[in-house]
């Protein structure tokens, strides 16, 4: 017989608990701010921005998607919804700063979320995801006419020319409000992964009806993971017309994100809030090197691309080639 | 001796198919209740109608003095019902040890009365897995199971629910005759601590070891119900099984 003890140790490296992990990530996220402020490079907080931007909705779709099995494929309604909020707020309180539209965005996306898990959630497997699909066209038409926040015609957000706060390139501010995003969005999905609600998912990921009868409320959890979800979808829009400076309906609701969203935790692995991180750095990466070096267009063959082969050669990601075999 | 479960009139349709019908059925608590009946008749259909994952469309179930009707199946299982599935349906991608991390987790101290914490748990995962011969493969996944593992664990995830009355649906059905025998006396400990049990089972030594009562359904109707040995000879039973 193997001990209790023994078991343990022979289980994952020692944990960090999850206050200590969230100041490590917020370490982390200073190291590397610092590290851009040095660099003093237009460029790469431009570029950072993108990957970072790709962490949040990664990881957002990763909660539902990854621990309880819903494929969400409306991530562009929830992301739209978060960017228009933004556009909508700056016609009628320009002078709002952006965290408060960041929260703003976030907290309709996430209604939208509750909405749609309590119409949608009763339908599994693809019609689930059949239903999401639909959701993003309604949010586009929606958008597309009207007019106050720009209709198909667009909207302009005329930004800053210096940061607030840290003054600087605006970039400056946008990639760190999207890397205080990170850091807000990791460590809720570890926690959740760490946690009794983390196993919830995993369960109802597994076999609902087992779930239940296991005792675990399958509706409430999962409205739990849409709600989150699409509330940090939401978040992860809400500075994009401060970015982009221009919003149409055709860039807001972009299949690339969509594709991207879904591509990069399947590429970094599902299991594990890392997998949505590496896919986004490296698929990220790779991506704004060939819009730089190759082709604009090129960009989405990379994500295509990647997912086939790993959805063949290494359905669990990236984290999953290197986590032992138990 | 209280009544435990109380089912009155139960009936259950898929379209113009009665599956069940005019059901009445009343469990002590403690008891050791035998559910048998030739295949399609009705018992797992049962099973599903009292633990709420099929919704039954007359009658009434009581358990413990409260109706169960309307409530769903994972307020059923904290409420003190646990059942095991005739198909192993474990949670794949997690360890044995936290396939029975999940009823503690959302049964057990969902009922707030000794919510169990951190090591406690994986104490409890590690007893109830050595209790039905697991404890070596506690951190292995469900995959690297064989088929009689698996209902092993589905009755192990069940006994983790610290329910009341345990539905055991078929768990013993490819077992060897010492594993059944492992079995029956895993179930006997259970009801000694308290655990009423309700068993269907085709294996007859087993049940006519273990069931006080024996209830045999055929098409859907409880055709008898009493003891064992009588309802076995039981010319109505006789002809079900064996035709005229």
């Amino acid at each position: 017989m193997v001990s209790l003890a023994d078991k343990q140790q022979a289980g994952a490296a020692p944990a960090l608990g999850g206050i200590p992990f969230l100041l490590v990530l917020i370490v982390i996220a200073a190291g590397i701010f610092a590290f851009g402020r040095w660099l003093n490079i237009s460029y790469a907080f431009f570029a950072g921005y993108v990957v970072l931007q790709y962490i949040v909705l990664g990881t957002a779709w990763n909660i539902l998607g990854g621990y309880t099995g819903y494929v969400n494929f409306g991530i562009t309604a929830f992301f739209a919804i978060g960017a228009y909020s933004s556009v909508f707020l700056y016609k009628i309180a320009p002078s709002l700063p952006l965290p408060l539209m960041v929260v703003v965005g976030g907290v309709l996306a996430g209604l939208v979320g509750l909405g749609m898990g309590y119409l949608t959630l009763r339908l599994r497997g693809v019609f689930f995801s059949i239903a999401t699909l639909a959701l993003a066209v309604v949010v586009q038409t929606l958008i597309t006419n009207w007019d106050f926040v720009g209709g198909a015609r667009g909207a302009y957000v005329l930004r800053p020319r210096v940061a607030p706060l840290i003054g600087g390139d605006y970039v400056q501010y946008l990639f760190l409000v999207m890397l205080g995003l990170c850091v807000v969005v990791l460590a809720t999905a570890r926690a959740i992964e760490r946690s009794g609600l983390g196993y919830g998912f995993a369960a109802i990921r597994d076999d609902e009806g087992a779930a239940e009868a296991s005792g675990v409320p399958t509706l409430k959890l999962k409205l739990i993971a849409t709600v989150l979800s699409g509330g940090f979808m939401g978040m992860a829009g809400a500075p994009l017309p401060y970015y982009v400076t221009y919003l149409d309906p055709a860039s807001g609701f972009s299949l690339n994100y969509a594709v991207n969203a879904i591509a990069m935790p399947l590429i970094g692995g599902t299991s594990s809030w890392l997998g949505p991180v590496v896919g986004a750095v490296l698929v990220g990466g790779l991506q704004e090197y060939i819009r730089v070096t190759i082709s604009s267009a090129a960009n989405v063959l990379v994500a295509g691309g990647l997912m086939v082969a790993f959805v063949i050669a290494a359905p669990e990601g990236i984290v999953g080639l290197f986590r032992r075999k138990r | 001796m209280t009544t435990l479960l109380e089912i009155a009139a139960l009936g259950k349709r898929f379209g113009g198919f009665t599956a069940l019908q005019d059901i009445d059925l009343e469990v002590m608590e403690g008891e050791r209740l035998g559910l048998i009946g030739p295949n399609g008749s009705g018992k797992s259909t049962l099973v599903n109608c009292i633990c709420g994952t099929l919704r039954h469309d007359m009658g009434s179930v009581r358990f413990a003095g409260r109706p169960l009707d309307g409530l769903t199946a994972h307020e059923r299982t904290r409420s003190g019902l646990a059942r095991s599935f005739q198909l192993p349906r474990p949670f794949a991608s997690l360890t044995l040890a936290e396939n029975l991390r999940i009823p503690i987790l959302y049964a057990v101290n969902a009922r707030g009365d000794g919510a169990l914490s951190g090591p406690d748990i994986e104490r409890r995962c590690l007893d109830l897995l050595a209790e039905v011969g697991l404890a070596e493969k506690a951190q292995r996944l469900p995959r690297d199971l064989t088929q009689i593992e698996m209902r092993k664990l589905e009755l192990a995830r069940a006994m983790a629910a610290q329910p009341r009355l345990l539905f055991a649906d078929e768990v013993m059905a490819g077992l060897s005759h010492a594993e059944v025998d492992e079995i029956i006396a895993l179930l006997f400990r259970l009801n000694r601590q308290g655990v009423t049990v309700i068993m269907i089972e085709h294996i007859m030594r087993a049940v006519m070891e273990l069931s006080q009562r024996l209830v045999v359904l055929v098409a859907g109707r409880k055709i008898a119900d009493g003891a064992p040995k009588e309802v076995v000879r039981d010319a109505e039973v006789v002809r079900a099984y064996l035709g005229e």
